[in-house]
Order: C-alpha cells, then structure tokens, then sequence
C-alpha cells in the first residue's frame, strides 16, 4: 500500500522529536506503553484478518482435517487432499476458471481500450449519450438481470444461439463493464492533444496511434483495470451459475458449494478447492498491489 | 459489503470532465468517424445483448405470466403486487435493510479503527496492511468457506472454542435462526473494512500536519485531535464510502447464497437470494422479474439522489 509516499518531502527537514504529529492518534515512535499498546493491537488485528487464511491453508494440507480440530500448521502434513480434490475433478473446475478469468479480462479490457478511446480522444454526436449508456451498464450488475440474462444466453436474440454450457456464456457478458471503460477514458482525457496531432501529421493511423501513442502514456490505468477485472471476473458467482448447463461447467468458486453439499466429500478436499481458488487472486494482488490501491483511492476521490 | 471489485464502479463518479476537457479537440472527418464507430463497435454490442437486452426482457416479463409451454400471459402489474403483498418477500426486505446498514456501518467504523491503527510508513505496518487486505482479493465465495468453518456451531468449532476461553457459553452462529443474520453481517464486515481502510489512509495522509503539530501546542487531547481536525478532514471520504456500499448492500447474493442460502427456516433470507429461489428453482418468472425491476428502481433512485445531492453540495 503505497499512499504513505506522497508525503511532502518538506517534513523531512523538521525535527524527528515532532514525528509524533505523524498520525492521528499521535502514536509515539519511541518504546513505551504506547508503543507496547500499538504492538498488541497490532497483532489482534493480525489474528483477526490473517489467521483464518493460515489455518484455511493448514488444514488443506493436513491428513485428518476437521472444523473441531483446527490448527495453525499441519499436524500431519499431506498432500491427499489435493490427490483427492483431483477425483473430483477440481482441477476441471480451476481450468474452468482460469480461461474464463483469462479470457474475460482479455475481452473486458481490450473493450474497454477501444471505447474509451472513442469516447475520450474523439467528438461526436452522441458521445454524452454514449458516455451515460457505460455509466448505466454499471447500474446493472449480473445480479439484478440475473433472470433474463440467463434466458438471452439460453438462446441469444437474432442469433438463436444458445451460450448456455460453454465458457463464452460467461465470458462474453463480463466483456463489457462500465468501471474499466470509466477508469480508462477518464485517464485517457489527460493525454494532451497536442501529442496526437503531431502523429497525425505524419500520417499515423487510428490502430497505430491507439497502440504505440496513447496505449503506452495508459499503463497505470491499465494496471488499474487489470486488477479490478481480474477481481470481478474471479468473483463472479452468479452468472457461472446460471450459465451451466451440468456441474461439470462451473467455475472453481461456484463449485466448492456443490463440494460441500457432497456428503462423502470430507473436509480437507474443500479446503483443499479453497486453496486453489485463493491462489491466482493472491498472485495477481501481489503483482499488482500499486495498482490497486490506486484505483482504491482513485474510485474514492473522485466525486 | 461485498468484495467485489465493482466497488468504486458505482456510478456515482460523476463524467463532469465529460464536456468540458474536450474544448481543445477539433471536429473530425469522415474517415475518424468510421473509427469513432469502429472501436465503440465491441462495447456497443456486448453492452446491449448482456445489459440492456436482458433489462428490457426483464420490464417486459415482469408484466405476464410466464409458462413456458402455454404461452405467456399479460397480467399488468398483478406480479408487482404478488411481490408487494408477499410476506417472505416483505421479510427479506428487513433482512436486506438490516444486513446492509449493520455491515455498511460496521465495515465503516472497522475500517477507520484500522487506518488510525496502521497509520504510518514503518516497513513493519505496510507488511501488516498487506496482510489485512487479504480479505478483500479473496473470492467472496472462499471467505464463504472459510467463515462456515471459523462457525462451526459445536462447542469446539473454533470460534466456539475461543469464546470457551473468555467464558462464553457456544453459539450457533449460521445455525440459530437469531444469530445467522449477525453472524453474515460480521462476514461482510470482516471482508469489507480493509477496503474501507485503504479509502481512509488515504483521506489521513492529506490531513494537514501542522494542524496536529498546533493542537499539541495548545495541549488538545487526543479524542480532541481526531473530533475536530481529522473527521472532518476525512468526511469527503466517509460520505462516498458510505452511499457506495449501502447502495450495493441492496443486491448482496453470494455471501448469504454461500453461508446459510438464505435458511435457517428463512431467517436471512434477503431480496435477492429470494428472487433467486423464486426465477430459478420455483420458475416463477414473472414475479421473479417484477423484484429484479423493484431492485433497479430503488437502485436507480438511491444513486441518482445522492448524486443530485452530492451536486447541490458542490455548488454550495
């Protein structure tokens, strides 16, 4: 989390006896009672947050894994659980997962480029029309059209097409989201004009001045609904849901319910898919963290 | 409070720099216009058959009987009413209003305990607010999972077993039909306030230092320093997270869908998990389709009210 950069380096000059006006609870960096009473807040909040996810992990790899009998590091380390999860055919599920991950984001984000290019970098008629069309569509969550949508993707109008049971059922909707078009075309505004009329003259094409000019100036805007994305298309519970035809179709965190519900599934082999499903998300947070505290804070001061 | 990333998507971003940055762009030619249409092409028409297409068939089921195989029936607004006079439904109604004011709220004051907590640039807190973040990339569904363990309603499920320590008799949690409510609203609270947390750090790092430095000299207390320097300092950011969150609370489905699926004997069942049973496991569509357009009208007015509101407030 990297907001505590942007203090003024101005403050660096004044004397560390004042560093106790650095928060506002006047937390006093020297040892003391303070300091101790921080350590020891610190470390519930630790307990609180933390914990859960290492006996989560923990019990995964443990052979007799309970919800009684829970601890903090395996007692009998295995990987049988997994072996386990296997025969059920988790690794399916995560497979199932990762396309629709892969592919929505691809989908989502390379929308989001191309009409936040439009809507920024252009002027038309009809662009304020256009720009309330991508800000209702985030007025309309999977959750609330659940219903229709999940009669259009049995069978697409016009088309005749029934999506129901592939990956593009869930693909194709989480393709258009109207925060990362938002977060992309308020970032683009920024690229003075100037930059791209000199590209025109030299007779540069739309394709070419999208990718090698105003794509490159965008990266953390990318970051930003790289992240996001991938977070909203890894939670999507609903719509995997709704969109499968069998079981064999959900996506790994729809599936841990129906592993669950699975009387002669034990314990360690949920744990196990929870495992599994935490995973990519904690890799791409990891990589990504910058990003995402930015558009946290950005999301936040705007408006 | 979900941990989806639609957080900041909420519309209440206003486009303000829609019409007036553009100022210095010149009208294009027949050729750019082709491309202007061209890239909206994608969005244009995944936007109209998985959003407004759904959201128009969704108006219009809402006003017949669906049967699949006789034909559909036009019955007005009788599916409005079915849902309006239907006590389950009138339930979830309070369930939602109570499960999003507790966990907005909660996720709110946690979140601010939290920021004042780990405020600072030490290497060691960074690492800690790292960790504590968790909770929000983590898939609602996994903190499902996990939190169904963490409950365990026997006397020796873990939270039971911590409770044992302080003497505590066991609870039931997602099984007692007056506690699983509570017990999904600290799930939301759990998995929202970190996210709260972030918002706040960053509304505490633009809080004026010399402020702090003076109100030390003129001997004010803490409680003092945090009443009147830092709050209002950080209302801006409270208020944005504050509509956010209870206008999303509306449609929370995953989290109750995954803890209890709306049991025990419907004592958390909220709006959506009961359109949910309704449209897909009972196939009362009509009526289904009726609540989903309820949702969106309460939806639509609660954003474009507080957004008409934060308006006014600017021009002040």
């Amino acid at each position: 989390m990297s907001q505590t950069t942007t203090r003024p380096a101005a403050r660096k000059s004044t004397p560390s006896a004042s560093s106790r006006f650095d928060s506002a609870l006047g937390w006093s960096p020297r040892f003391g009672t303070n300091m101790a009473l921080r350590i020891i807040l610190c470390i519930l909040v630790f307990c609180i947050f933390a914990l859960p996810f290492m006996a989560i992990i923990s019990g995964a790899f443990d052979r007799n894994s309970s919800p009684t009998d829970i601890s903090l590091l395996p007692k009998s380390f295995t990987l049988q659980n997994f072996e386990a999860a296997q025969q059920q055919g988790l690794w399916g599920y995560l497979l199932n997962s990762l396309v629709v991950a892969g592919g929505g984001l691809l989908l989502q984000m390379t929308v989001s480029v191309f009409a936040a290019y439009s809507l920024s970098r252009k002027k038309f008629r009809g662009q304020a029309f256009a720009m309330l069309l991508v800000l209702m569509t985030m007025m309309l969550p999977e959750e609330v059209i659940a219903i229709p949508l999940s009669l259009v993707l049995g069978d697409l109008p016009l088309l005749g097409v029934s999506l129901r049971g592939s990956v593009l059922a869930v693909i194709l909707p989480v393709g258009i989201w109207g925060f990362s078009i938002f977060i992309m075309s308020e970032f683009m505004k920024e690229i003075p004009a100037e930059i791209e009329e000199a590209a025109r003259l030299d007779g540069v094409g739309e394709f070419r001045m999208l990718f090698t000019i105003i794509l490159p100036l965008c990266k953390p805007a990318l970051g930003v609904i790289g992240i996001f994305g991938f977070m909203m298309v890894w939670d999507q519970y609903l719509l995997p849901l709704i969109a499968a035809n069998d079981p064999s179709d959900y996506t790994l965190t729809v599936a841990l319910s129906v592993l669950r519900n699975d009387t002669t599934v034990g314990p360690g082999v949920l744990l196990a898919g929870a495992v599994m499903a935490m995973i990519p998300s904690l890799l791409v947070y990891l990589f990504l963290q910058r990003s995402m505290i930015r558009g946290i804070t950005a999301g936040a001061t705007k408006g | 409070m979900t941990v989806t990333p639609t957080k900041p998507a909420d519309p209440l971003v206003p486009a303000k720099g829609a019409k007036t940055a553009r100022s210095g762009r010149k009208r294009v030619n027949g050729k750019q216009v082709l491309a202007i249409w061209l890239f909206l092409v994608p969005a244009a028409v995944l936007g109209l058959y998985f959003k407004f297409i759904p959201m128009f068939e969704g108006i219009r089921l809402s006003l017949f009987k669906v049967q699949p195989f006789l034909g559909d029936v036009f019955v007005g607004f009788d599916n409005y009413i079915n849902v309006l006079t239907d006590a389950r439904f009138m339930d979830a109604l309070g369930h939602t209003v109570v499960l999003g004011v507790t966990q907005t709220l909660g996720a709110l004051v946690v979140g601010f305990v939290l920021a004042l907590l780990l405020e600072g640039q030490a290497r060691s807190l960074w690492v800690l607010r790292t960790a504590i973040f968790l909770p929000v990339v983590t898939a609602l569904a996994v903190v499902g999972e996990i939190w169904r363990i963490l409950y365990f309603p026997t006397a020796d499920g873990p939270l039971n077993t911590i409770l044992g320590w302080v003497g505590l008799e066991p609870l039931q949690f997602l099984n007692g039909t007056d506690t699983a409510l509570w017990s999904i609203a600290v799930v939301g609270i759990w998995s929202g306030a970190p996210y709260n947390m972030v918002i706040i750090l960053a509304g505490l790092t633009g809080v004026d230092r010399t402020l702090y430095e003076s109100a030390g000299v003129d001997g004010a207390t803490v409680w003092q320093r945090l009443r009147y320097i830092t709050l209002p300092a950080l209302r801006p950011s409270i208020v944005i997270v504050l509509t956010l969150a209870a206008i999303r609370s509306l449609r929370s489905f995953t989290e109750v869908y995954v803890l209890t699926g709306g049991g025990p004997a419907g004592s958390t069942e909220v709006w959506m998990t009961r359109m949910y049973s309704l449209g897909f496991q009972r196939n009362d569509i009509g009526v289904a389709s009726a609540a989903a357009v309820l949702l969106l009208v309460v939806t639509l007015l609660l954003t474009v009210g507080t957004q008409l509101l934060a308006r006014r407030k600017a021009e002040r």
